[in-house]
């Protein structure tokens, strides 16, 4: 009966998935709506999108997960990913979609003027795309094991699939309305169960046993909790800037203005989302704190309305649930192998290919190298795997970013030294702790946690080779300053007739 | 030469034959440098390469009036070639000059001979190409020459192409001149139709029709945004629409992610409008027009789609081709401007035959490098 209710639900889910992939294009677009400027997407709309495809299995399983298994220090996670948004507002967000660059290898390639930071910035884009998808198909797997006790891989392998075909057949392609909605179902498949949870946690009166534990309250406990926890907030509140399918969707606001409104809306429908994962974790800390000792703390979001309700309703709800997490699976991959394929296709693959073979191809290539990723990785928490892609979009995007809109000096040299430095310090750390090697005592918490040192590593080297490299700042750097921070509304020449290096500028005669 | 020798691998010809490559080698790296123009910045880069195919210690590229950029020792002597430029823009001969004429005051200086040669496009003379040596002899005079003939080759073709540039850009401007003049006439006669028996829409009429010939005049830059040049499609189609009445339906489907995206100005207008003249005011029943706007990922992909009267495909291969007689607005321009700006594989697509009416397709890179609007 549970199993049927939750195979029930996650075939729904995925049969509306791949509805929506291959109907909803038509559907989303059937107006005839004369008015051109009324099909703007507002920052409302936008930003329920970027919502919908910002919240991952991590943010859906792992931060109850978490908060579970350690207690308070681990509400730096949603907090991080919250914050991260903050940052983005206030040093990227409007000067990103002035540069009108579409991706962050477009924005390499906009500031320093180089096609060599370009394909840098491609290579870590796929870097980073591969980590994030990890912990999707992993969550995956253990969320169809928990709902039907499946083997772990047969999950991985549906979303993968399911992701595959919808790309692949061109559904599914960043449409806003799309994962706007999504955005909806994960709150609703969260915040429904959730309320219910509460009323019959009152009704059960208000237990609060195990939650006064000192390890669990109490926050940096542990062997260096301190540095851990500084490391988080660095990786999550930088990361954010660098994720490339978060920044791709920013091409969609109508200019800087809006784009610093959405990201106001974002954070405060990241603000609500998050309050609720939290609550799982309190609540699975209640009524399921045997799930610590057997180390399958991912599953306490599912497991929670078995325990506390039991019977048909907990059913209900944990094929609500189910059907939640895939929700988040499925928007989250999709949007990472999308970007991810486009990027191979355009600078990876190259022209070998023609546009949609290459595409084709560059998604292939994503998931299946995400596939066995996933294989290779051992247990690590489906959180900590995520935070993991946010340090290495720290430790490269955000000094290229941060130093490309605010400091004049940085150039192609500089940027491809940082970025290389950071992504391969950041990059190794976060492959050897995802195939499992550990190390005693400082050197185990700097893998654990790279960011505290790659971040500012990689600042450093950008800048340090940045000015040894001087002489060669890009040419354009004053108008490209010009075009990031100057609000569309004045009226200037932004200078948009640029020859590239076949079309010649007028000669000196 | 024994044979087993022309068979190892790495083996590159007798020494003549690679100071042969070396000498091309050097000159494709300053090729492209070169068809950016005679400019400071292309000058700094082409100076080396230019004193290593003459061997000589100094060597200056300058316009007409300055040195622009220098190689090699005596750097101070930067400041005073100028009676030799002067003499050189003057003539348009090479001239071997002696330390008299750029007398630095140091006894010992090694520079004691310059030869002068013009750099010319066109037969006028664009700055001059100076080699400094302690002795001139015949065989390096003929090597500056020769060498300074080249770079005024190198430069003419960068000439040509700020020709073609500007060629192009005359024609936007045309374009945007270029309302047609029967649009005028039968957007004007259409709005007199309204005026009495409809004040309301006729003012609206001309409303639109004043916006309209204010985007198509006024907006400066080679780009906008796809989102603008939408508008003024609007515009101009619901004059058209007023005009025709029923016969024309309008279908615009658009895919609002790519409303942000920069077109060359003035790109989808041409395609509408020929749409319209030669689509379907040509065809006795009620004809639709579809735009349609597609989010491709890191593309849009743009259709003006019309079930009108179609056309002769060779006929449109020569108007793409840039025919003047054929009367099609701008066709051939539009393409060209899509090549220009985004590479040959942007270029347009037109699916038509008689009588099975007409499909063009634009795609456009959300981004690519130099194209904002």
């Amino acid at each position: 009966m549970r199993e049927l209710a939750a195979i029930l639900a996650v075939t729904l889910v995925t049969t509306a998935t791949l509805a929506v992939g291959v109907f909803g294009l038509r559907v989303s677009r059937t107006t005839s709506d004369f008015f051109v400027a009324s099909r703007r997407v507002g920052p409302f709309l936008n930003a329920s999108a970027i919502s919908g495809e910002y919240l991952s299995a991590a943010s859906f399983l792992g931060v109850a997960g978490l908060v579970l298994l350690r207690g308070v220090d681990m509400l730096w996670y949603p907090i991080g990913w919250t914050a991260g948004y903050l940052l983005l507002l206030v040093f990227v967000a409007a000067p990103l979609r002035r540069s009108g660059a579409y991706t962050l290898p477009d924005f390499a390639e906009f500031r320093v003027e180089s096609k060599g930071a370009r394909q840098v910035a491609s290579w870590l884009v796929c870097l980073i795309g591969a980590l994030y998808l990890v912990p999707q198909f992993q969550g995956a797997g253990l969320t169809l094991s928990a709902l039907t006790g499946s083997p772990t891989w047969v999950g991985a392998a549906l979303v993968a699939t399911v992701v595959l075909v919808n790309v692949v057949a061109g559904g599914m392609r960043s449409i806003t309305l799309v994962q706007a909605f999504q955005y909806w179902i994960k709150l609703c498949a969260l915040l429904v169960p959730a309320l219910v949870l509460w009323l019959a946690w009152r009704g059960d009166g208000s237990p609060t046993r195990h939650l006064h534990a000192a390890d669990w309250v109490e926050p940096l406990q542990g062997p260096h909790a301190t540095y851990l926890t500084y490391s988080l907030i660095i990786a999550t509140f930088l990361g954010t800037m660098g994720l490339p399918h978060v920044v791709v969707r920013f091409y969609t606001n109508h200019d800087g203005r809006s784009a610093r409104r959405t990201t106001v809306a974002v954070l405060a429908m990241l603000s609500l989302f998050y309050l609720l994962p939290t609550a799982y974790g309190a609540l699975g800390r209640i009524y399921a704190s045997d799930l610590v000792a057997s180390g399958r703390t991912d599953r306490v979001v599912l497991i929670i309305p078995d325990r506390i309700l039991g019977g048909s309703g907990g059913t209900v709800l944990t094929a609500l649930l189910g059907a939640g997490a895939f929700a988040a699976f499925l928007s989250t991959s999709s949007g990472l192998v999308v970007s991810i394929s486009g990027v191979l296709s355009q600078d990876v693959l190259g022209k070998r290919f023609d546009g949609v073979t290459g595409f084709r191809l560059g998604s292939v290539l994503a998931t299946s190298g995400a596939m066995l990723l996933t294989f290779g990785t051992q247990g690590l928490p489906v959180a900590h795997a995520v935070e993991l892609a946010f340090a290495v979009a720290a430790s490269t995007f955000c000094p290229l970013l941060l130093l490309g809109i605010w400091w004049r000096g940085l150039t192609a040299r500089g940027a491809i030294a940082g970025m290389v430095g950071g992504g391969i310090l950041s990059g190794s750390a976060v492959l050897a702790v995802m195939v499992g090697v550990s190390a005693p005592g400082w050197a185990g918490a700097v893998l654990a946690q790279p960011a505290l040192l790659t971040v500012p590593v990689a600042l450093a080297v950008m800048v340090a080779v940045s000015v040894a490299d001087r002489a060669r700042v890009p040419a354009h750097v004053g108008r490209a300053m010009v075009r990031l921070h100057l609000p569309e509304a004045v009226e200037v020449d932004r200078g948009s007739f640029e020859p590239s290096k076949d079309r010649p500028r007028a000669s000196a005669t | 030469m024994p044979r087993w020798r022309l068979l190892r691998p790495g083996y590159l010809g007798t020494e003549a034959d690679r100071a042969t490559f070396r000498t091309l080698h050097t000159a494709t790296q300053m090729t492209s440098e070169l068809r950016t123009g005679l400019t400071q910045a292309s000058a700094e880069r082409c100076v080396r390469h230019l004193a290593r195919l003459l061997g000589s210690p100094a060597v200056a590229v300058t316009d007409t009036a300055t040195t622009l950029s220098w190689h090699g020792r005596g750097q101070t002597h930067a400041s005073l070639v100028g009676p030799l430029i002067e003499q050189c823009v003057a003539d348009g001969d090479t001239t071997v000059h002696d330390h008299r004429d750029f007398a630095c005051g140091q006894p010992g200086c090694p520079l004691r001979r310059a030869i002068v040669t013009p750099l010319t496009v066109e037969d006028t003379v664009v700055g001059t190409l100076i080699a400094f040596t302690p002795t001139a002899s015949a065989g390096l005079v003929r090597a500056a020459d020769e060498l300074a003939r080249w770079v005024s080759g190198q430069l003419e073709l960068a000439e040509l192409d700020v020709a073609r540039t500007s060629r192009m850009e005359a024609e936007v401007r045309a374009l945007r001149a270029q309302i047609s003049p029967h649009f005028v006439y039968n957007a004007l006669t259409t709005i007199a139709s309204f005026v009495r028996t409809d004040p309301d829409r006729a003012r609206g009429l001309i409303m639109e029709f004043a916006d309209f010939t204010r985007h198509s005049f006024q907006r400066a830059g080679s780009y906008t945004t796809l989102e603008d040049e939408l508008r003024s499609i609007e515009r101009y189609l619901s004059l058209e629409q007023a005009r025709f009445g029923d016969r024309l339906a309008v279908v615009l489907r658009i895919a609002p992610e790519v409303l942000g995206v920069s077109i060359p100005v003035l790109s989808l207008q041409p395609l509408v409008e020929n749409g319209v003249r030669h689509g379907l005011a040509a065809k006795d029943a009620p004809g639709t027009l579809t735009i349609l706007a597609e989010d491709n990922d890191y593309e849009a992909v743009i259709t003006v789609e019309d079930d009108g009267v179609g056309e002769d495909p060779e006929r449109v291969r020569r108007a793409l081709a840039g025919d003047e007689s054929m009367d099609s607005i701008g066709l051939g321009n539009v393409d060209e401007r899509l090549r220009s700006a985004y590479g040959d594989e942007y270029g347009l697509v037109v699916e038509t035959a008689p009588g099975a009416g007409t499909k063009v397709t634009v795609r456009v890179p959300k981004y690519a490098a130099g194209v904002r609007a």
